[in-house]
């Protein structure tokens, strides 16, 4: 395949991405075979950019916020005070995930109330696990010999960590951070079912009135999002990989 | 000049150094060789106090090496390790600058120091200094990795192995860089091997570590012609000691008066390699010439021989 190719492909479906959100009308006649009985094709109670705009917004703040708890936590049980602590923190993590995100809204309802915050919280939830055993995975597979020069150099513990080790876990991180983008890009959907904004209100009303075109835009968009961001993130982790020499993983 | 008192070192009921006493002079190079698992990275590691002693004292110039934090002792001891240990994310000038900026040295000074010490090792720092580590030869990571343990201009130089997976031919070089490196500035190198050639070759005096215990510390001369015990003998090597005395001396050391035909040795030859030659080209004898090419005389198979012998 030529080089230029992928490019190519994501930058049409960048161009497609953005011109469907942003000017729904245009596609209408694609979608209208799909509608039975005059239902409108194109998703008509609330405007798909500011859908998919709060779509990332949650995506986005779950997904920091579980990076940062992720991220501390790899950190302080790979510390020798805090070693102690990795089998209790590993089993709560795995908690998280195993946990079906729907019991979590579920759960979550009655505590905080609909809207975004029980999303929030599945989200989070569900998105630590990646991020917390790929940190871990980077973060205790460090090359033997450079951590001995680091300490060797007179590195204090605190520099070793900003300077030498998250460095050297990055493109590792960054890989748990895509997964956990990725499921958390697809989980959001069902944050709709109490209320969140999220494309998932798309999918969910093309359900309720049986218009498939709407399950298929809510869905299509869904998907070009978690591909692009996918695509973008590995790119990033090549990247911090290849300066370091490192063999790229896919 | 670093004084080594009573250091003992247990893991657990498990001794790995035991009562280990010496004095290291400045300005000076010792080995410390010994079988594996002997002890000597950790008597090593003791210095810069990357391992706590369990029981002794180390001072360097008088100072007790516990009067510091460790990471400001560390600082000012250069280390390098075998596989170097280079930062594989930082650039080779960024490796190099390691110490240095953790001193935090103004940016000119760091960038000079550098240059320096890359040119100071034939590595064009326009070429070689935005490079990554990965971008580089064994030989030339090699290189970086003792660069960047001499950034910071210690007085004192810890190196593990440090030549350990070098070719033999880039081997011999780096060894003679570092010696030039350390009369230049005055270091005092204490370095790890197991290669006894290495040892000899490059120690004022070799530490001999069995077991834990400190079993002879002399100069190579002593080592070779005086061995304290069998295990110092079999470490030795007992048929090559001949070669390895010889090996210590200079040709200039062994010349004689007289001529001989065919292609001069220069005075700074090891006899051992005078002898390699003379016996390789079936000559009894090789003429000598300085570094100006002006002939010094001659040195004989006989006269070498001589030498070789076990000293009185
Ligand atoms: N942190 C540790 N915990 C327990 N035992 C250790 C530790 N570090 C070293 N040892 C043991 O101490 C002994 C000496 O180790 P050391 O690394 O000093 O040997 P060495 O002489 O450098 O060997 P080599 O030539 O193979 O490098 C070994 O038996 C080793 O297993
Ligand atoms: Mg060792």
């Amino acid at each position: 395949m030529k080089a230029w190719l992928p490019s190519l492909l994501r930058l049409a479906l960048v161009v497609l991405l953005v011109a469907f959100v942003t000017n729904p009308g245009w596609f209408e006649p694609l979608l209208k075979p799909l509608t039975e009985n005059n239902a409108p094709a194109i998703y008509n109670q609330g405007s798909l950019l500011t859908l998919t705009l709060l779509h990332l917004r949650t995506v986005l703040i779950a997904t920091v916020a579980a990076t940062i708890v992720a991220v501390a936590l790899a950190i302080l049980v790979t510390r020798p005070a805090g070693a102690e602590f990795l089998p209790l923190s590993r089993s709560l993590v795995n908690i998280g995930q195993t946990f079906p995100p729907v019991a979590v809204l579920a759960l979550a309802v009655p505590a905080v109330g609909f809207g975004e915050k029980p999303t929030l919280i599945a989200l989070f939830l569900y998105g630590l696990l990646p991020i917390f055993e790929n940190a871990l995975t980077g973060l205790t597979t460090l090359p033997g010999n450079v951590m001995e020069a680091a300490r060797g150099a007179g590195m204090t513990g605190w520099q070793r960590l900003i300077r030498v080790e998250l460095p050297l876990s990055a493109p590792v991180i960054l890989g748990g951070i895509r997964l956990s983008v990725v499921i958390s890009l697809a989980t959001a959907t069902i944050g709709s079912t109490v209320a969140a904004k999220t494309l998932g209100e798309v999918i969910i009303a093309g359900l309720l009135s049986n218009n498939l075109a709407f399950v298929l835009q809510g869905g299509l968009i869904v998907a070009a999002l978690a591909v692009l961001i996918y695509d973008g993130l590995s790119a990033i982790e090549r990247y911090t990989a290849r300066r370091m020499g490192q063999a790229t993983g896919d | 000049m670093i004084e080594i008192e009573g250091i003992t070192k247990r893991y657990d009921a498990t001794t790995v150094v035991d009562d280990v006493s010496m004095v290291i002079e400045p300005r000076t190079v010792c080995v410390i060789v010994g079988t594996s698992g002997s002890g000597k990275t950790t008597l090593l590691r003791m210095i810069n106090r990357l391992v706590e002693p369990t029981a002794g004292v180390i001072k360097l110039d008088g100072n007790d090496n516990r009067s510091l934090p460790g990471y400001e002792l560390r600082r000012s001891i250069g280390y390098a390790i075998q596989g170097h240990g280079l930062f594989p994310h930082r650039t080779v000038a960024q490796n190099i600058a390691t110490v240095p900026v953790l001193l935090g040295w103004d940016k000119d000074r760091i960038k000079s120091r550098v240059e320096e010490l890359m040119t100071l090792y034939q590595l064009d720092p326009e070429a070689y200094g935005p490079r990554y580590p990965h971008e580089l030869s064994g030989g030339q990571q090699q290189r970086v990795g003792v660069a960047r343990a001499l950034a910071a201009e210690p007085n004192v130089l810890l190196m593990d192995e440090p030549f350990g997976a070098l070719d033999p031919i880039i081997r011999t070089k780096a060894q003679e860089d570092l010696l030039a490196i350390q009369k230049r500035f005055g270091t005092t190198i204490i370095l790890v091997t197991h290669d006894m050639e290495e040892a000899v070759h490059m120690g004022d005096k070799i530490a001999v570590m069995d077991s834990g215990k400190l079993v002879q510390y002399a100069k190579p001369e002593e080592i070779l012609a005086r061995p304290a015990s069998a295990f110092v003998e079999t470490l030795v090597g007992a048929s090559e000691k001949p070669f390895r005395l010889l090996s210590l001396g200079r040709v200039r050391d062994a010349v004689e008066k007289g001529t001989a035909e065919g292609e001069a040795i220069p005075g700074d030859a090891s006899q051992r390699d005078a002898l390699a030659e003379l016996l390789w080209s079936g000559r009894p004898a090789l003429p000598v010439k300085d570094e100006d090419g002006k002939p010094l005389g001659r040195v004989t198979v006989d006269g070498l021989v001589k030498r070789a012998a076990r000293p009185a």
